[in-house]
Order: structure tokens, then C-alpha cells, then sequence
């Protein structure tokens, strides 16, 4: 009943009728003698929710700050609609493992943000900005500064940020390591929420395999350094999962078990 | 609901009130070591304990004070006079060095070519006494307004360079990345990015900056004055008034103070995200 590798990937999304939307060909990332990741080749289809897991310390930050061009890729290339990413064309969106909402702008300046350096109309980021003031329950708090907000409702303006520039591509790099077990369930559906109701394409990393469990369409798993992809595996549970429903365990334990024995 | 916003209300006031008295409190300690300052100084004049030639009571320093308020005499000038001189003066050294040394700083902070064209020569002028170069003010720009607020601009302009530099240097990289995946170009970062974070820094420097031009100006006045508190301080010593001397002094703690408080006030207002925590 565990489905594997890329083709039976791609054989079910053509099903869906959804097309690649990035396209990571080979991508090698070297600092100097040390080989980070290795040759990593794998497709993700537009609206598709991708979680990356692995063993601490294999590469997955440096393989994200290589798909968002803040380090060059030693070779290989990532393409979006088959043209190689540039953050100053492409609509990249990252969300960072550290609060990153800055602390000089209000919350509604904080999510329109981003939307400004695109320079999107004014009256297209009043809208957006609206909607996701809405969807994340942050009305109350658009005029105030993140230091004057929790942790948790820091990380959800972060989130909202990223989500109102309605990007090509969504990364999320662990987003929720410091969050308490309650708050990380409640944020985990909160991101479902936003990519179902936006569409968007979403490669979440994570070391926390019951979380990746949870959210993933697709799983894909790293090696220990120098990461290559051990597997890919396609999760078809029904949402809301259940964390303690046996598939859910047993796909859980599967994926440990990988990134346990090297 | 209406019933918890009531004792909600009632609890606000409660802690207000606490605060208050807490305030008043301090206030009233704060009054009491200067009052008990100037008591003791007081009685050690009237005791003869020390010279009352070389140290006037405090009695007789406020009287002098007054008095400077209208009476020209010693130095030719009313207090307020003098003071408006040397506010001329240390203001335009101060505001020309907040123009020119905050940006060279940010840039230098910012830009690597920038930092390693610009830092010998910033380097190497740093550690030379302001009051070194008063000799050389003197020949290029002669004894005027000009060559005082030179004297001030070389002592405020050092830390408005090292502070706004270190400032834009701390900027958070997380933050830099953000605006790099959504596309801004280095300069848009600068701006938007680097000069905000390095605020807080930049203004600590614009307060030192702001101490310093006002220390140095007794000596930035040492130049052929005619007007000014530091000429009024070199005048009572000329003439052996003791109380024209501390008068001197005292005002120019006091303009001091209040500059620093305004500072201040502008420092609230410009950095809201950081007071209100």
C-alpha cells in the first residue's frame, strides 16, 4: 500500500491534471572540500505540498538557501515554469526558521512587505493585506509592533507575509522549531487552511516526522551529508489526519526507520 | 463583560495611582540629596571652611545668576545672550555632523569598497584631540563662528560615524534574506532594511555626539570670543569671579539637560516600535 518513487509521483499528478511548476535538475552544492548536497533531481507540481525531512545537519537549510539563490548552487539548476529561479523575477517566498517579522514595521506593514518590493498596486496590497489579516485572525493587531505581540502570533504575521505574495513557490524551513506542541498543531492547520484556500505551492522542512506526516502530499527524504535523496513517498491520507490512525502510524515509523538507518 | 471591563478599569486605576506615588517618591529622594547637596555647601561657606572668594555659596551663585539675566557686566553680555552664542555655535558643529558622519557611516557600514577607501583616513583622524586642530581652524577660517563650529564638528563627528557604521553592521541577516527571496535589490535592503535596524544605534551616537559638542565648547570658545557661556567662564576667570565662573558652568549643564531631554523626546517619536515594548 506504500507507494514509491518519482514515476508513480508524477503518473498521479498527471492524473490530477496538475503541471510541474519546479523543476531542481542536479543540484550539487559544494563549501570548498565539503560536499553538502549531492546531485538532487526532483520535480514538484504546481499546488503541491512537498515536506523535506532528514537527519540533523544533512544540508536541508543550505538546500533551501540554494533554491531561494541566497548561496549559489555549486551546479545544477533549479527551473520554475522552466526558467532558472531569480528571487528579482520569480515570486519566491521563505519562511525562516528565526522570527523574521521586522520589528520597526507595524503588522500590516510587515505583510505588505513584500508585496512592496514587488511593487504591486496599492489598492491590490490593501486587499491582500485585508484578506490575510482575516484569515489570520490578526485584525486586532495591525497597528501594533511585533515586540508588542507573542511569539506565536509573531510567527503567524511571518506566515501571513509569505502567504500574501501569492508565491510561485513557498518555503518554510522548520518555521515551527520553537513552538510549544499546542501552538505547532494549531499553525499546522492554519497552513493547510492557506494552501487550500490560496493554492499555493509549499516545500516545508522540517526534522519533526510526525509533523511531516501531517501536512505532506509528497515526503522526501534526505541522506545524511552529503544529502542525496534517499526516497520520495507519496502520503494519499485523507484530511484531517488523524495522528493517531494506524496508516498514519506506520508511515511515520516507515519514514523514521529511513532516516535512522544510513 | 461589562462587569470584567469595569474591574478591569478600577485595577488600571489602582496601578496608575501606585504609579503616581512611586514617581513622586523618587522625585522627592532625587530633591532631597540635591537640597541636602547644596546645605552642606552652604554651611561650609558660612562656616568659613572654605574661602568664600574662591567659592561662593550657593546664595550668592543664584543672585549672580539673576542678575546675568539682565546686567552685561563683567563680560558684556546678558546670560541669555551668551547662551544663544554658544548654541549658534555648538549647534551648527552638531547638526553638520549628524548630516555628513551618520550617512558615512551607514555607507561605510554597508558597503565594503566604501569601508576599506574610507576607513584609513577615518582611522587616522580619530585619536587626534579635537583641540589639536585649533591652531590649524585658526589660519584657514580665522576666529569666527565658523571655525568654533568647526572645533565642535570635528568632536561630533566621530561618534556619529562609529555608531551608525556599527549600527548598519548589526543589522539582523535573517532579515536581509527575507527582502533578498522577495526580490529587493542591495539598495532597496539598505534602505529598508539596514538604515531602520541601525536606528537605535545611530541615535546612542547622536546623544554622545550631543554631550560632547557641548563639553568641548569652553575650549572651542578659548578662540578670540566675544560672546558665549565658554567665553563667560574664561572672562570670570580673568577676573577672578569665582560665582561668573560656576554660573557659567552651571548653565551650561542645564542647556545640556535640556538638549539631551528633547533629544530624547525626538528619539520616542522616531523610535515607537522600540519604546513601546
Amino acid at each position: 500500500m506504500m507507494r514509491h518513487a518519482e514515476t508513480e509521483a508524477a503518473v498521479a499528478d498527471e492524473k490530477n491534471g496538475r503541471p510541474v511548476k519546479i523543476s531542481v535538475r542536479n543540484l550539487t552544492k559544494r563549501f570548498g572540500d565539503l560536499l553538502v548536497l549531492d546531485d538532487l533531481t526532483f520535480n514538484i507540481h504546481a499546488n503541491e505540498f512537498v515536506c523535506v525531512v532528514g537527519p540533523t545537519g544533512c544540508g536541508k537549510t543550505t538546500f533551501l538557501n540554494c533554491l531561494t539563490r541566497i548561496y549559489e548552487p555549486t551546479s545544477g539548476d533549479l527551473l520554475i515554469d522552466n526558467a532558472s529561479a531569480d528571487p528579482q523575477k520569480h515570486n519566491i517566498s521563505f519562511v525562516f526558521q528565526e522570527p523574521s517579522a521586522f520589528p520597526w514595521l507595524t503588522v500590516e506593514e510587515n505583510l505588505a512587505y513584500g508585496l512592496k518590493i514587488k511593487r504591486v498596486a496599492k489598492g491590490e496590497i490593501e486587499r491582500r493585506v485585508n484578506q490575510i489579516l482575516d484569515l489570520m485572525g490578526l485584525q486586532q493587531f495591525r497597528k501594533s509592533y511585533p515586540g508588542e505581540l507573542s511569539v506565536s502570533i509573531e510567527q503567524r504575521v511571518i506566515i501571513g507575509r509569505s502567504f500574501a505574495m501569492r508565491p510561485d513557490l513557498l518555503l518554510m524551513d522548520e518555521p515551527y522549531g520553537q513552538m510549544d506542541v499546542k501552538v505547532r498543531f494549531y499553525l499546522e492547520d492554519e497552513v493547510i487552511r492557506l494552501w487550500k484556500e490560496l493554492g499555493s505551492t509549499i516545500v516545508f522542512i522540517t526534522h519533526n516526522i510526525e509533523e511531516a506526516v501531517y501536512l505532506a502530499e509528497r515526503v522526501i527524504i534526505l541522506s545524511n551529508k552529503p544529502a542525496c535523496i534517499k526516497e520520495e513517498l507519496v502520503l494519499d491520507l485523507p484530511r484531517p489526519r488523524n495522528i493517531a490512525g494506524s496508516e498514519f502510524i506506520q508511515y511515520r515509523k516507515y519514514i523514521t526507520d529511513k532516516i535512522k538507518w544510513w | 463583560m461589562a462587569l470584567d471591563d469595569n474591574a478591569l478599569k478600577i485595577k488600571l486605576r489602582e496601578w496608575k495611582d501606585k504609579q503616581r506615588r512611586d514617581d513622586l517618591k523618587y522625585l522627592g529622594i532625587g530633591a532631597a540629596s540635591l537640597l541636602a547637596f547644596l546645605l552642606f555647601w552652604q554651611m561650609a561657606v558660612k562656616t568659613g571652611l572654605a574661602n568664600e572668594r574662591t567659592l561662593p555659596a550657593p546664595s550668592a551663585i543664584f543672585e549672580t545668576f539673576l542678575d546675568k539675566l539682565t546686567d552685561p557686566d563683567p563680560d558684556g553680555n546678558t546670560l541669555g545672550t551668551n547662551i544663544f552664542a554658544s548654541l549658534q555655535v555648538s549647534l551648527s558643529g552638531f547638526f553638520a555632523a549628524l548630516v555628513i558622519g551618520i550617512p558615512l557611516g551607514l555607507c561605510m557600514g554597508w558597503w565594503t569598497y566604501a569601508d576599506r577607501f574610507l576607513r584609513p583616513i577615518f582611522e587616522l583622524i580619530r585619536p587626534v584631540p579635537p583641540i589639536a586642530w585649533i591652531p590649524l581652524v585658526v589660519v584657514w577660517m580665522g576666529v569666527g563662528l565658523k571655525a568654533k563650529a568647526l572645533i565642535i564638528f570635528f568632536t561630533t563627528f566621530v561618534p556619529c560615524v562609529i555608531n551608525s557604521y556599527t549600527g548598519i553592521r548589526l543589522t539582523n541577516q535573517t532579515l536581509i534574506n527575507v527582502s533578498k527571496t522577495f526580490g529587493a535589490k542591495n539598495f532597496e535592503i539598505f534602505h529598508k532594511v539596514g538604515i531602520p535596524s541601525a536606528m537605535p544605534m545611530v541615535f546612542a551616537g547622536v546623544r554622545v555626539a550631543l554631550g560632547s559638542s557641548w563639553s568641548t565648547l569652553v575650549a572651542a570658545e578659548m578662540l578670540a570670543a566675544s560672546a558665549g557661556l565658554g567665553y563667560m567662564i574664561q572672562y570670570g576667570r580673568n577676573v577672578a569671579r569665582a560665582d561668573i565662573v560656576i554660573v557659567g558652568m552651571l548653565t551650561i549643564g542645564l542647556v545640556g539637560a535640556f538638549l539631551a531631554a528633547m533629544l530624547q523626546f525626538v528619539e520616542k517619536r522616531f523610535l515607537k516600535w522600540k519604546t513601546t515594548r
